[in-house]
């Protein structure tokens, strides 16, 4: 094994996080708000109102604003993970490159094509035909998502895949399998409704800050409607679909849901903290308490992760050092088997070189004994296979929080429109309007959990984040980060001033004026 | 179907989808050609309005193929992909940030509160439109003339020169590729332009220009083929030995009749487009223009792909080269994808009808006036 540079590996996350991060400020905006202009123009279409297609032809342009950066800043993730994560690309590309690939042959193509016809076809092409372009822009949008998603679920629970020693890398056996993973299922269907919550909320928000200014009501309740319907029905999906995941994430990263919980000792009938806060000097191998305080509901977490109320949930120490009596071998023991998966494989190459038929097959057996742990052979120290705990939990609980309080928040909103109070409760007007930034806080916070959690592994299990980099010197990626950081934050500020403009200057008038 | 094929043949078939995919690309680069040719062909703010709005429809079309090109060879070659990227790292970058501020230019330009000012966008769509082409020639260049890298036993890759890339813009036969697809995007966006607008002044100027460059455009391509088919080629034997043997791209046309009559296609197309555009005033130049370069650009990509010939080679050391056979994904999922690629088909279908739909009048300003979106 190579010497690892820290200092690289931790530029090299940093740069895919911060890239990362900046391209989610405005995926969700367009996975959600293709659907809801999707929507509005249907109802142009079917009912004639001009008013419709006042609603539509506003909210598109925002869209708009919000597409285009928001391509800008996905171009760089799909070739970062060259640039920055060559080791990756090479050990799983087998696997990894081919939803990359379909992404762009089925996604990106429909998205692009359509998307000219939603913002240049108003006068060239026929009603219907501009009605399916929009539908197409929305499904093109979530397709992409679909794909890019199937990736990332497969980087958190790797199925359908083995690894040969002849290429040294691991392979696809079953593109089903990479497909119907679990847990990308799970992770697309959470993404996406969560994404529509995002989106919904910005239309309501915006719409609110109309009201509060008492001008185009009409545009802004109608707005408002669509909007909060979706939101709800999108927010109860999303809630449904982050239950599921945590029986596929504790299954295949135990170690997340640790984190998530600050679990140390794994116990049955394990109870879910639903407020609390960790205390910072407990160290795995101390006697210090987890918690400063906790708020916990009995046999909750076991229940949510295993179906069963007395159901064992491993914590942080079972998980490093073993658990015999629930069948769990540890980080520890696991390590030791990785170094002889290692080494063997490294004697299997060079037994292969000398053509040494022999050693070959003698190295070969013994790497098959230990190939499933052969990612455990590049840690150092079990203790690395401790995610952040205190970033992990707090995102979590921040997270589902505004879930509940988003429903909370759709659900009245719906009811003071039925009542056809809505205009008058300023308060609930400047909720609506500051609860924009708390979608996107959410969003990325459920990033935050998924990505922090599974620290430190690119691949859960297979391939560790310190070995995926690029083999190129720390400094060249500090300055890209630095590049990075001006650029996003130019074209951000850019982006929010355009939008505010266009907001303010409401659906009468074109873009640019 | 495609799982009984050899993994020979399944190479061979994803070397030519990612080969038509960088030819189309080339082809639509006339998006950048048109860019750079921005304050060249439109002087006032309505002519630069008509000319965004005139390209600016088909941006998306480039970058969503440079995307899929490079999504495809990650699926197909991901051998290629760890090591151009992870170390060829300063000019990937370059030509990333390139599109990143394209994407957004567009759009940005014309609306108020953009923050930097109008000139500012110009001045990054011009940039990307000089870089991409450059870029993206200068890399397919390295096909031919090599990159120092190295890559060990575990198939895991190093750049060996500090320039990260930045070098291969200083080798002539590099930069001279570079230059050509330049100035044939700028060909072609000039032609895109005289088709799709109707604007005296501006289809004057895009004329002008096209005659301007027509002639060094011409010089450059053939001084790059001479050079490549009198160099030395980075031959591989059957047991998968790399050595340079002189004439092997000249070899190659002449052992590969497909490939010679494409490469004689595409030149004489390109010609002929401009001789067309030039004298005869015909918007048929365009495409014969454009379908032309995808046919040069497919021979000069499979020139060296196939006929035992290492399409990335490491000058660092030859034998470390990348073939379509060392650098491939495995029999599985190339079949898997293979599968996938039978789609293409619809989707080219799609696009060229909305193309068609979209295209059917020419722009005026009078037309721009009553556009709700524009850029």
């Amino acid at each position: 094994m190579e010497h690892i540079d820290v200092s690289l590996v931790d530029w090299s996350r940093a740069q895919f996080a911060l890239t990362a991060i900046y391209h989610w400020f405005f995926v969700p905006l367009t996975l959600g708000l293709s659907f809801l202009i999707a929507i509005f123009e249907t109802m142009y279409v079917r009912s004639g109102d001009e008013e419709w297609l006042k609603i539509t032809k506003f909210w598109m342009r925002l869209f708009g604003v919000n597409f285009a950066i928001g391509v800008a800043t996905g171009i760089i993730l799909e070739f970062e993970f060259g640039t920055n994560w060559s080791n990756y690309s090479w050990l799983v590309g087998d696997i990894f490159g081919a939803p990359l690939a379909i992404e762009g042959i089925l996604a990106f193509f429909l998205e692009s094509t359509f998307i000219a016809v939603m913002f240049f076809g108003w006068n060239k092409v026929s009603k219907n035909f501009h009605l399916t372009s929009s539908w197409l822009v929305a499904i093109g949008s979530n397709l992409s998502a679909l794909w890019i998603l199937v990736a990332n679920g497969w980087m958190q629970n790797p199925v359908g895949m083995h690894f040969n020693p002849d290429t040294a890398r691991n392979e696809m056996l079953s593109f089903w399998a990479v497909l119907f993973n679990p847990m990308a299922v799970h992770k697309f269907l959470h993404t996406v409704t969560s994404s529509y919550v995002v989106a919904s909320l910005f239309v309501i928000g915006v719409s609110a800050w109309y009201l509060l200014k008492k001008r185009e009501i009409s545009v802004a309740k109608k707005s408002i409607l669509v909007a909060a319907t979706f939101g709800l029905a999108s927010a109860l999906f999303t809630g449904l679909t982050g239950d599921s995941s945590a029986k596929t994430i504790a299954k295949s990263q135990p170690m997340k849901l640790a984190a998530i919980e600050g679990l140390y000792n794994g116990t049955h009938g394990a109870g879910l903290v639903v407020v609390g806060m960790v205390n910072p000097s407990k160290e795995i191998d101390n006697n210090e308490n987890p918690y400063l305080f906790q708020i916990p509901i009995p046999n909750m977490l076991s229940i949510m992760a295993k179906g069963k109320p007395d159901a064992f949930v491993p914590g942080i120490s079972d998980l490093i050092y073993g658990n015999n009596s629930e069948g769990i071998i540890g980080v520890e023991s696991r390590i030791v088997n990785g170094k002889i998966a290692v080494s063997a494989l490294r004697d299997y190459k060079t037994a292969k070189k000398e053509n040494n038929p022999e050693k070959q097959q003698e190295s070969l057996q013994l790497f098959n004994k230990y190939k499933s742990d052969l990612g455990y052979g590049f840690l150092e120290n079990a203790k690395e296979a401790i995610p952040p705990i205190a970033l992990v939990f707090y995102s979590f609980r921040v997270m589902v929080g505004l879930g509940f309080y988003f429903i909370a928040l759709f659900a009245l909103i719906l009811y003071l429109l039925y009542k056809n109070k809505i205009e008058n409760k300023k308060w609930l007007l400047h909720l609506m309007l500051w609860s924009i930034p708390l979608g996107y806080l959410s969003s990325q916070l459920g990033w935050l959990v998924a990505e922090v959690g599974r620290q430190p592994w690119t691949i859960q299990d297979v391939l560790t984040t310190n070995f995926s980099t690029s083999q190129i010197s720390s400094g060249m990626v500090q300055t890209t980060f630095f590049m990075f950081f001006a650029l996003f934050t130019l074209l951000l500020i850019a982006e929010i001033r355009i939008l505010v403009k266009q907001i303010k200057k409401g659906p009468e008038g074109g873009s640019n004026v | 179907m495609f799982e009984n094929l050899s993994i020979e043949a399944l190479q061979a078939y994803w070397w030519i989808i990612v080969s038509l995919l960088g030819s189309i690309l080339v082809f639509l680069m006339f998006v950048q050609g048109g860019q750079s040719l921005l304050r060249t062909v439109a002087k006032t703010e309505d002519e630069k309005v008509l000319v965004l709005n005139t390209i600016g429809t088909k941006w998306e079309f480039t970058f969503t193929t440079l995307v899929t090109f490079g999504g495809a060879f990650f699926a197909a070659f991901p051998l290629f992909y760890s090591t151009s990227f992870g170390g060829a790292y300063w000019v990937w970058i370059l030509l990333l940030f390139s599109f990143i501020v394209q994407a957004v230019s567009y759009e940005f330009r014309s609306k108020p509160g953009n923050f930097v000012g109008s000139s500012v966008y110009e001045w990054f769509l011009i940039a990307n439109g000089v870089i991409a082409p450059l870029v993206v020639g200068a890399a397919v260049g390295t096909f031919f003339t090599g990159s120092q890298f190295s890559v060990n036993d575990m198939n895991l890759s190093r750049w060996m020169c500090a320039g990260h890339g930045l070098e291969a813009l200083l080798n002539t036969t590099n930069v001279m590729l570079g230059a050509t697809i330049l100035l044939l995007s700028r060909q072609l966006g000039a032609m895109y332009l005289i088709n799709s607008l109707d604007n005296e002044a501006i289809v004057y100027r895009a004329k002008r220009q096209i005659r301007y460059e027509a002639i060094p455009f011409l010089v450059l391509a053939v001084l790059f083929v001479l050079q490549i088919v009198i160099s030395k080629g980075f031959s591989v034997d059957e047991h998968g030995v790399v050595s340079m043997v002189q004439f092997k791209y000249l070899t190659n046309l002449i052992q590969m009749p497909v490939v010679l009559i494409l490469f004689l296609i595409g030149l004489v197309g390109i010609i002929l487009g401009i001789f067309v555009s030039v004298f005869k005033n015909n918007p048929v130049a365009f495409w014969i223009t454009g379908l032309s370069s995808i046919s040069l650009a497919m021979s000069l990509f499979m020139l060296v792909g196939f006929n035992g010939t290492a399409y990335y080679p490491s000058t660092f050391n030859i034998q470390q080269s990348l073939t379509l056979q060392n650098s491939s994904s495995s029999h599985y999922t190339l079949t898997a994808m293979s599968y996938v690629s039978l789609f293409v088909p619809f989707v080219l279908a799609y696009i060229i009808y909305v193309w068609k739909e979209m295209n059917k009048k020419q722009l005026t300003t009078e037309m721009m006036k009553e556009e709700d979106h524009k850029y």
